[in-house]
């Protein structure tokens, strides 16, 4: 038996792929939930009326939706061009603690027309400077950042904790590590009352939309994709691969950023180290069920919000663990890889 | 100063440089493995994870220690033989298939963790290993303290860097292994199975940095809680670089490391209130990442390190 490369790879086969791939997780996770001696199509059942069984979780599996497109979409852009930022995490708390910082410090009192777009834009910033280390350490010292991004998640989640411990700790708080709150005037406005449902959702799909025309219709979509594709043969063609770099960089690092920020003004209000329930990490797993497609990262967000949303409600009424959703998340990466394979190539007997 | 001084000469602290050592030593011994037969195994983080919970339990259930050790790199064998399945043979990406195993491994523990063992209010425990003493060198004044009341499972480790060093630069598997990692084509001209060398050394690699999780239930603490490998896992792929692919540079940086971590720990007590404690935390993290910039460069790379083999294509 010997894998050939296939000629042409069929369209519906492509589609078809993040479908088989999730299907595949969700039998596969089915084993564990029936090891866990629980009835296995009742568990699912129940994680879907978890995630959209009322209008509350509806909207909540939305809201924690958004967190997870912009993460898909750092990941999907940077793995486009073979930069391997698996440091959205760190990214996004560091672009967290900047809008409770600056909110708090700098921008107090001033309306909400200034204060919204300059904290998500500073949020952003911060995002894009941690991950422009280690790519400076990559293209200076031929550092992989793989490494170097993951430890980077470490620090910057120490150093928020230190922040929230010390100079932005919140007095009121009764004694809890906790941010200063950010200003009412900075929390994004809701879509709907009586949810959490925040304009984040728009924001979210607008880049996405924005991601996808800069990809399909740009010179430096092209570039960023003949870096990933072949790095060599790319600056032979001409292509400014450090530049080239660098901009997919700020743009990863950005929306990491950008995620953390909307998370605070949107949700939270304020940053602990609690902020975050992964989402750097499973932004990486939506990027991969996507296909690394911006527009396909909204819907492989929207599955991945469902999971977990969904697992917690489940829990609360069945007894498997809520770790069943991130099982099911990384068997779906795991999955979607092989389905990805058979995509490109065939079994020859 | 004289604190510092103090620090140095207590036996503790090097007692303690051994002990943080141990599931480094493992695990970047084992990542070692994978990337001198040419394959970057990131599933460590998850492995380490997985053996550490798994080790655990067994001996929760029942099982003596060594048994738990046993059933860790059984476990991280499985992992590897995943990982293996995916970057040998289907040759997807080393990076994003190792993540995938630590993602799947690592929350498949939490799982099984929060299913078979009922939720307490402190964590259970198990009876850990206890350090031994060695007759003669454990009674020489600070010395014997310091190196020589070990648990078995450093013993194990240290001797492990060594053996591992003799067969992959004195043995003809190590040359197997080495030319896999250079040049597959190359050992497929020689009689040499790519495919089968580099099954081998991601499921042995594996087995090992598992055993280094396992280490941290099983005795440097004696319970096992969510998130408590804390990143050692991508320390030691650092590790791996600083030492330059080489198991006895490996043991030294390791060793080096631990000694940064055991220092910053008890200088911490002493700068408590001046210095917010985080910040000796991220010490380990900057630390690997700074290793990496002064090494990557000077380091010799296996040459078909992340290189898929595929038979009769280039």
């Amino acid at each position: 038996m010997r894998f050939e490369r296939r000629e042409n790879q069929p369209l519906l086969l492509i589609f078809a792929t993040p479908l088989i791939a999730v299907i595949a997780a969700l039998a596969l996770s089915g084993v564990l939930i029936a090891l866990a001696g629980a009835p296995v199509f009742e568990a699912y059942w129940n994680i879907v009326k978890g995630a959209f069984g009322s209008r509350l979780s509806t909207t909540e599996t939305l809201t924690r939706a958004i967190p997870l497109m912009l993460t898909g979409l750092a990941a999907a852009i940077a793995f486009r061009a073979k930069l391997w930022n698996i440091g959205a995490e760190g990214q996004l708390y560091i672009g967290a603690i900047t809008v409770s910082a600056v909110s708090s410090q700098v921008l107090a009192g001033t309306p909400s027309f200034i204060q919204i777009p300059v904290l998500l834009i500073c949020g952003a910033i911060a995002g894009m400077i941690l991950l422009l280390i280690p790519l400076w350490l990559r293209l200076r010292f031929s550092v992989d950042e793989v490494v170097t991004t993951l430890l980077l998640n470490f620090v910057a989640i120490l150093f928020v904790s230190m922040l929230i411990d010390t100079v932005l700790k919140d007095p009121l708080a009764f004694g809890w590590p906790q941010s200063l709150p950010v200003e009412d005037d900075a929390m994004l406005p809701r879509i709907l009352t009586r949810s959490r449902l925040h304009i984040g959702l728009f924001i979210a799909i607008a880049l996405a939309i924005i991601i996808y025309l800069i990809q399909t219709r740009t010179v430096f979509g092209l570039q960023s994709r003949a870096a990933g594709l072949n790095p060599e043969a790319a600056v032979f063609a001409g292509v400014p691969l450090g530049r080239t770099l660098v901009l997919v960089a700020m743009i990863s690092g950005g929306f990491a950023g950008l995620a953390g920020a909307v998370e605070v003004m949107g949700v939270q209000g304020y940053v602990t180290t609690e902020l975050s329930p992964g989402f750097g990490y499973s932004g990486i797993v939506v990027a991969m069920l996507a296909n690394l497609n911006p527009i396909g990262v909204i819907l492989a967000a929207l599955f991945i919000a469902t999971m977990f949303v969904g697992a917690d409600g489940m829990s609360r009424v069945m007894e498997i663990p809520t770790y069943i959703a991130d099982v099911t998340v990384a068997l779906s990466l795991l999955s979607m890889l092989v389905a990805i394979f058979f995509t490109q190539y065939r079994i020859r007997r | 100063m004289t604190e510092i001084i103090d620090i140095l000469s207590s036996a503790g602290l090097w007692a303690a440089v051994l002990r943080i050592a141990t599931p480094l030593i493992f695990g970047t011994l084992g990542a070692l493995l994978c990337e001198r037969a040419g394959v970057l195994n990131l599933g460590i983080e998850g492995i380490m994870t997985f053996g550490a919970m798994i080790g655990w339990l067994a001996v929760f259930n029942g099982a003596d220690l060594w048994t738990g050790i046993l059933v860790a790199a059984i476990s991280g064998g499985v992992f590897g033989l995943l990982h293996a399945l995916f970057t040998v043979t289907l040759g997807l990406s080393q990076h994003v298939s190792g993540l995938g195993v630590t993602l799947f491994a690592s929350s498949f523990s939490y799982y099984i963790f929060r299913l078979l063992v009922p939720v307490a209010g402190t964590p259970p425990t198990v009876e850990a290993f206890q350090p031994i003493d060695i007759p003669g060198l454990s009674d020489i004044p600070f010395i014997g303290p310091a190196f020589f009341t070990q648990t078995p499972p450093t013993y194990l480790a240290i001797v492990l860097a060594f053996v591992l060093a003799y067969i992959v630069f004195k043995t003809p598997l190590g040359l197997a292994i080495r030319m896999t990692g250079e040049n597959p084509h190359a050992a497929e001209a020689q009689g040499i199975n790519p495919i089968v060398i580099r099954y081998g050394c991601v499921i042995v690699g594996s087995g090992l940095m598992a055993i280094g999780g396992a280490f941290l239930t099983l005795s440097a603490f004696n319970s096992f809680f969510p998130t408590m490998v804390q990143g050692r896992g991508w320390i030691c792929i650092a590790l791996v670089v600083f030492a330059s692919w080489r198991p006895s540079h490996a043991l030294l940086g390791a060793l080096l490391f631990a000694f940064f971590d055991g220092f910053q720990f008890r200088l911490q007590t002493v700068l408590s209130g001046v210095v917010p404690y985080q910040v000796f935390l991220m010490i380990p993290y900057i630390l690997s990442i700074t290793a990496l910039a002064v090494m990557a460069r000077r380091a010799r790379v296996p040459q078909a390190l992340m290189q898929p083999f595929r038979r009769g294509e280039r």
